[in-house]
């Protein structure tokens, strides 16, 4: 399913040093077609690589624009399908239309915290620089599993 | 001028830390490192760091599309020494106790801490009825109930998986010392200590830069190995893996060639996945309760399972170490009663039988969401073949092999262990090269046998399943081992073994080459002076397809087709001095495929080395079609040399740390 992007919802991210597709594709595939040189259509993203596409959807989540889909390999997957994606800030929703024309949604949480609220080390101790050659980390949060001792066989 | 298309500009940096990867090991490195840092500065030590990552955090490394389950949760109710059993059993006897025993130790606190960033983690109530992990029960480090897929996996709703362990990560680190698009091609070895570490260097995808970094302690965490196998789909499809096509073996290609001992570089993995979209089957057999049958409807476990005894005690344990189950299956498609179904009809079918009306309803989304938290291209093929998974069975299908160390295989790097649980200090074997330490530990929890060079996750061989939680823990212990190896050697000034023009050059020689002869023919494709990546990738992968046992064979080879890949392989490498970049895009692809050759050059040579097929249903050495426990139930371990590029390999004495005899009763 290598993605494709819709030339009439493409704004090639307002002219941007760095397009939100290009910023976060894991495989570098994603490009700005500056001057319309590649694709004939200037200022908009194309996928410059569809066969190295792992269809992670991390470029189709990501576009302000939703202007990203994907369509399933076309050397397998009969024609007629899609997989849509909208992600929010706590949960995702899903498309999903059948060649038959079925169609099912569903939605699923993705996280339970405001995004960027994490704070690494709230509350959390300072590294006791004594303990760093033992086992266990710098704060404990009740995972730690010393395990049974009898187990060893050679100690 | 520099910072031009074949002239770049350099860019020199030093550090006390280099972090290599962005992915669960690196964030889990990253996390960990702060207090550490911390506490070093109030002792006098001020310890620099960088991270760098080909791609962008977020979203980079195998969690990428995210997951659906945490495969590596051990719970207050199951011991170490229970994980380590299970690792060993699975990987055919051949692990390394004390990591596995000391990763089981230390796993969970990582997922913990996954759960207070806000990741989703799924809870029975007390009546055992299950929710999703919106629902804001008891966390599990106050004993909340996780769901259980297996005795190991928790299910989790993980689309934002990567991207919350991202945020921690870019936090603890701050981002003026993260680099990202920065692709590093090769480490570089100290001036006046050949097995000591002292940089690295890359390049950015973004602009025309070379970086040269010089490091005092590098972790390496560049992820595991895809296609260097040509992969069952060759048109479009091709790079929809199953794992993520952006790992290309740089991990184990940079080590190598730094000089790191390598381990088991022969094990591979071969996973059953959904046919054509690599859909996990981890929760049809584990959460549904799904069988696996041949085109008859017999499922082939049951129809074969006296093959299992070909293999003891392997075969003989509650769960058949994954290979083995391949091989049950394998038999079926050679002898022509494929196609393999999952039979997903029966499964829902009964579970509706068993489940409260709410559930059932949940039960159809959970089915699609382990695909759309995971593997979305699965969804694709699905809805584009009209397969409802209550109505229609689907076809699973072996895919082409992986090298990978953190999931369900164990090639990697030979990395020093924890000195509390019992590990050999002497080794019992001969032939091991002198400069190599002996023992399982020496001084450095998670450091190669390069001072200075640590590597977690899909880099430390010898210890599978780890998974995602795993890597992460891994990560953290190797932060705390590198903070202690600075300042250790803190009077130590370490000096890059090669010029920084050298390396420049060697770097953007793919674009010097295409600058130099692009004009000669008209199609910038074909021309008899360089290959293009493409191309040098493709013949990779049917030299290791059609001899090194990949699809083509039905995963056998033998000693003589070894030797002709051998050719191939040699012919590769000098070729690949010959690689062109007609953009940075393409530089990119240039250095992945590279470090590719390498990865299965090391592939090849552990399973001409291994006289034995330690793996059925992996693969299968047909001239040793046998487990051989009197003389290959030993590591194989190599190192390579820079300068001849030849690899030595040799064996290392196998000991067991936790008793494997409570698996069999
Ligand atoms: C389809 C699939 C399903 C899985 N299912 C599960 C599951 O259900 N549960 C579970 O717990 N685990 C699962 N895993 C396993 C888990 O994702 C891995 O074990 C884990 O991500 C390994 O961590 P790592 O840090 O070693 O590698 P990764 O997370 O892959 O990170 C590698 C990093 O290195 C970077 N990189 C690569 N090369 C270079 C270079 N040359 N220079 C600079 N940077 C580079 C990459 O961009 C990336 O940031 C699954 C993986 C896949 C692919
Ligand atoms: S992220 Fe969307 S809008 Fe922005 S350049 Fe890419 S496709 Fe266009
Ligand atoms: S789906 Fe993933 S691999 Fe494909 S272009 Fe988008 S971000 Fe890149």
């Amino acid at each position: 399913m290598p993605t494709f992007v819709r030339t009439e919802k493409c704004d090639g991210c307002k002219g941007q040093d760095r397009t939100a597709c290009m910023y976060i594709c894991p495989h570098d595939l994603m490009k700005l077609d500056k001057d319309g040189s590649e694709t004939g259509h200037a200022m908009k993203s194309f996928n410059q690589e569809p066969d190295q596409c792992w269809e992670c959807y991390s470029c189709i989540k990501i576009c302000p624009q939703q202007a990203i889909e994907a369509r399933p390999y076309a050397d397998i997957v009969p024609l007629g399908a899609s997989v849509q994606p909208l992600r929010g800030t706590d949960s995702i929703m899903w498309t999903i239309k059948f060649r038959n024309g079925t169609m099912k949604r569903f939605k699923f949480p993705i996280r339970t915290t405001p995004e960027g609220s994490i704070d690494p080390y709230g509350g959390k101790p300072e590294a006791d620089m004594s303990k760093i050659a033992e086992p266990g980390f710098f704060v404990q949060v009740n995972g730690y599993r010393a395990g049974d001792p009898s187990e060893l066989i050679r100690k | 001028m520099a910072g031009e298309f074949g002239n770049p500009e350099v860019v020199q940096e030093e550090v006390d830390i280099l972090i290599i990867g962005g992915g669960m090991a690196a964030c889990g490195a990253a996390y960990e490192l702060g207090p550490w840092l911390d506490a070093a500065k109030k002792d006098g030590h001020d310890i620099s760091v960088k991270l760098v990552d080909k791609a962008a955090m977020d979203r980079s490394g195998a969690v990428a599309q995210g997951l659906s389950a945490i495969n590596t949760y051990i719970g207050s109710e199951q011991d170490p020494a229970d994980y380590a059993r299970m690792v060993s059993n699975d990987l055919m006897g051949i692990t390394r106790d004390d990591l596995a025993y000391d990763l089981g130790r230390h796993v969970d606190e990582s997922v913990h801490l996954f759960e207070e960033w806000g990741l989703p983690i799924w809870k029975t109530d007390e009546n055992g009825e299950r929710f999703d992990g919106s629902k804001g029960m008891t966390p599990l480090k106050d004993g909340g109930k996780p769901v259980r897929s297996g005795k190991w996996q928790i299910m989790i709703n993980g689309e934002s998986y990567k991207w919350i362990v991202a945020e921690a990560a870019k936090k603890a680190l701050g981002t003026d010392r993260i680099q990202e698009r920065v692709f590093i091609v090769k480490l570089v070895n100290d001036k006046n200590d050949s097995n000591r570490i002292a940089g690295a260097v890359g390049f950015s995808t973004r602009e025309d830069k070379v970086f040269v970094y010089k490091a005092k302690a590098i972790l390496l965490v560049a992820g595991g190995c895809v296609n260097i196998f040509r992969p069952r789909s060759v048109g479009e499809g091709q790079g929809r893996a199953w794992y993520p096509v952006w790992n290309a073996g740089s991990t184990y290609a940079m080590a190598a060639e730094a000089g790191a001992e390598l381990t088991l570089m022969e094990n591979r993995f071969v996973p059953t996945r959904f046919k054509d979209g690599y859909g996990p089957v981890g929760a049809w057999f584990l959460l549904f309760k799904a069988k696996a049958t041949n085109a008859f409807g017999e499922v082939y476990m049951d129809r074969n399972k006296e093959m299992l005894n070909d293999y003891p005690p392997y075969g003989q344990a509650a769960v058949p170490a994954s290979c083995l189950r391949n091989h049950l299956m394998l038999k079926e498609m050679r002898e022509g009663r494929g196609p393999i179904y999952m039979d997903t009809v029966t499964a829902l079918a009964n579970l509706r039988e068993t489940l409260s009306p709410r559930e059932v309803k949940h039960l159809e989304a959970e089915a699609w969401e382990d695909f759309l938290d995971m593997c979305i291209g699965q969804c694709g093929i699905w809805a584009g073949e009209n397969i409802e998974p209550e109505k229609k069975n689907s076809e699973l299908m072996p895919t082409e092999p992986y090298l990978l160390g953190s999931h369900s295989g164990c090639c990697g790097i030979w990395v020093s262990g924890p000195t509390d649980v019992g590990a050999p200090t002497e080794e019992t074997e001969s032939g091991v090269p002198e400069h190599l330490p002996s023992g399982w530990h020496w001084g450095y929890r998670g450091m190669t046998t390069v001072n200075g060079l640590f590597t977690a996750g899909d880099g430390v061989g010898a210890s599978g399943h780890k998974f995602s939680s795993g890597s992460h823990a891994e990560g953290r212990m190797c932060a705390k081992s590198m903070v202690q190896y600075v300042i250790d050697n803190k009077e130590y000034n370490v000096e890059l073994a090669d010029s920084v023009d050298d390396l420049v050059a060697e770097i953007y020689q793919p674009v010097k080459t295409y600058l130099e002869f692009k004009d000669y023919s008209t199609a910038i494709d074909v021309n008899p002076n360089y290959i293009t990546p493409r191309m040098l990738q493709f013949r990779l992968q049917k030299a290791m397809d059609e001899y090194v046992a990949g699809v083509a064979t039905y995963y056998t080879t033998n000693e003589k087709m070894l030797s002709v890949a051998e050719e191939k392989l040699n012919d590769l490498k000098e070729d690949a001095l010959k690689m062109r970049a007609k953009d940075l895009h393409e530089l990119l692809r240039a250095w992945e495929n590279y470090h590719r050759i390498l990865t299965a050059e090391a592939h090849m040579k552990h399973i001409q080395f291994r006289e034995e097929s330690r793996y059925p249903g992996f693969y299968y050495r047909m001239d040793k079609n046998f487990v051989d426990e009197e003389n290959w139930h030993c590591f194989v371990n190599s190192v390579y040399d820079r300068s001849t590029k030849t690899w030595t390999c040799f064996k290392r004495a196998h000991v067991d740390i936790v008793d494997k005899a409570k698996l069999f009763k």
